[in-house]
């Protein structure tokens, strides 16, 4: 059993960060940031985020694992079809990952390969069905495995997307596919939180949510135009535009949505980019 | 139909280089309709191509051609014309190109590049709708296809991308998932919402499709 399956089983308020793997061969830095990460449950290791071509997730996450770091593995639809992501799931359980976070993915128009085929053969309801599947012990067409993978697997929301009711179906199918825990998009709004979080309530599974340290306004207005999912107000941005502490003022708002998840949530999943020494101070 | 266009001119331009004498096909069928392989644009290509200082031996609408037999006896009748030009240069998508092809043993030189099966909105403004993947799904999702017109084909319900309904890839186009959603609720039915829907069955779409209407198969 995962220490994160543990945690939230528990009730225990769990904390999770991210990890990009280098662009390259060199893992010193990733390795050297997760070090850094204090009070962290498990660490996300991200699969070619944005659609940017990097080293490979389950690569990065095995390394980790080895050291003694408890990861969540991120797999998305967009660069595999259903065999490669059979094949990555046996090999990652093989490593002893256990967390997953299963995605649909950016598309590939967003990253550095536009050009590239873009895969989609499932979509992420299909993978958290697959991933039930290899748990049973059985892969995809029903035959059976030679050793069963243990998962715990998650998915991915965007609490605040609307149509509310179209985003909150695919939820409860994700649900229903075996979906253990969700890590939210970034949080700005207290209402579309409490809205989403009312609508969970039944389906009893915990949710982690997504807080992102912003540095300053160029930062809020670049994710807004460039990252899918993620919108932050204008009410923010202005915060940005007043202050003459950038920083600081992104430490006050993730601090903030800290304290609402705590309210409202059963973790959060903490989004720094390159800050992580700031992680204590937003958990404070 | 399939929509298709002329290629960029500096790409023609280099893959007609070694050739100075040119027999020109069109086809009367997309290609007319879309402007791109019709009876003006072979007119138009033979005065681009005379501009380069090549000899246009003859032309030739096909009425489709993409019907192999068809292209062939049209050539036929053509054929002196053929036989002095050296290569053949068609206005046609690839299905045309290639009916062409297996044709004549002159070198083939396609114009156009062929995008998508693609709806009439208006004049001159296509849209895909359909990308053929043979295990439609349209009933269930109140005529609308999210294997083509979802960005990412999924199948299941929007993505996280989605943004006040609209779509991650392009902000100008509408998140299929939406307008599935919102026509269902306007027709009182669950359709494609009270499943969840399982992997696609790509071994319809055959690559390459083939079909026989007397077999079934």
């Amino acid at each position: 059993m995962s220490r994160l399956s543990e945690q939230l089983s528990r009730g225990q308020f769990v904390v999770t960060a991210e990890i990009a793997p280098p662009k390259g061969t060199n893992l010193a830095p990733a390795l050297a940031a997760v070090a850094k990460f204090e009070g962290i449950t498990a660490v996300n290791v991200t699969d070619n985020q944005g659609a940017n071509m990097r080293l490979s997730a389950l690569a990065l996450a095995a390394q980790l694992q080895k050291a003694g770091t408890e990861t969540i593995l991120q797999l998305t639809c967009r660069d595999r079809n259903r065999m490669a992501l059979q094949s990555d799931l046996l090999g990652a359980s093989a490593f002893g990952i256990e967390n997953l976070l299963l995605l649909s993915g950016d598309h590939s128009k967003f990253g550095d390969h536009p050009d590239s085929r873009p895969v989609f053969d499932l979509d992420s309801v299909q993978l958290l069905d697959m991933t039930a599947g290899l748990m049973m012990g059985v892969d995809m067409v029903g035959k059976p495995l030679n050793g069963v993978p243990k998962f715990f697997p998650g998915a991915a929301v965007n609490p605040a997307a609307e149509p509310f009711e179209l985003m909150f179906q695919k939820v409860a199918k994700k649900v229903d596919s075996g979906a253990r825990f969700f890590q939210t998009q970034s949080i700005f709004d207290r209402n579309a939180l409490e809205r989403f979080m009312s609508a969970m309530k039944p389906l009893r599974v915990p949710v982690i949510a997504g807080v992102l340290l912003i540095r300053n306004a160029r930062m809020a207005r670049f994710l807004n135009e460039n990252i899918p999912g993620v919108q932050v107000p204008d009410a923010l941005i202005e915060r940005f535009d007043r202050t003459a502490d950038p920083l600081a003022e992104g430490l006050a708002i993730a601090r903030e949505t800290v304290v609402l998840a705590r309210e409202l949530c059963q973790g959060v999943h903490l989004m720094t980019l390159g800050h992580e020494g700031m992680i204590p101070a937003i958990l404070e | 139909m399939i929509i298709s266009k002329l290629k960029p001119l500096d790409e023609l331009q280099q893959a007609l280089a070694e050739f100075d004498k040119l027999f020109l096909v069109g086809c009367a069928a997309c290609a007319t309709a879309c402007k791109s392989g019709g009876e003006e644009e072979i007119f138009k290509l033979q005065e681009w191509l005379v501009t380069l200082e090549k000899d246009v031996t003859g032309s030739v609408v096909i009425d489709e051609a993409c019907h192999i037999m068809r292209a062939a006896r049209d050539l036929r009748h053509h054929k002196n014309a053929v036989q002095s030009a050296e290569a053949v240069m068609v206005l046609a998508c690839g299905s045309g190109v290639q009916s062409i092809s297996s044709n004549v043993d002159k070198r083939v030189v396609g114009g156009l590049n062929s995008m998508f099966l693609g709806n009439v909105r208006r004049f001159g403004h296509y849209e895909e709708m359909c990308s053929l993947c043979g295990d439609c799904i349209l009933n269930e999702t109140a005529g609308i296809c999210p294997v083509t017109t979802c960005a990412k084909g999924l199948l299941n319900g929007p993505c996280g991308g989605m943004k006040d309904g609209h779509c991650e890839v392009d902000a100008d186009i509408e998140c299929a998932w939406r307008l599935i959603y919102e026509r269902l609720q306007g027709q009182q039915r669950h359709g494609v919402f009270a499943r969840r829907v399982p992997p696609k069955n790509w071994s319809r779409r055959r690559q390459p499709g083939r079909y026989q209407l007397n077999k079934g198969s």
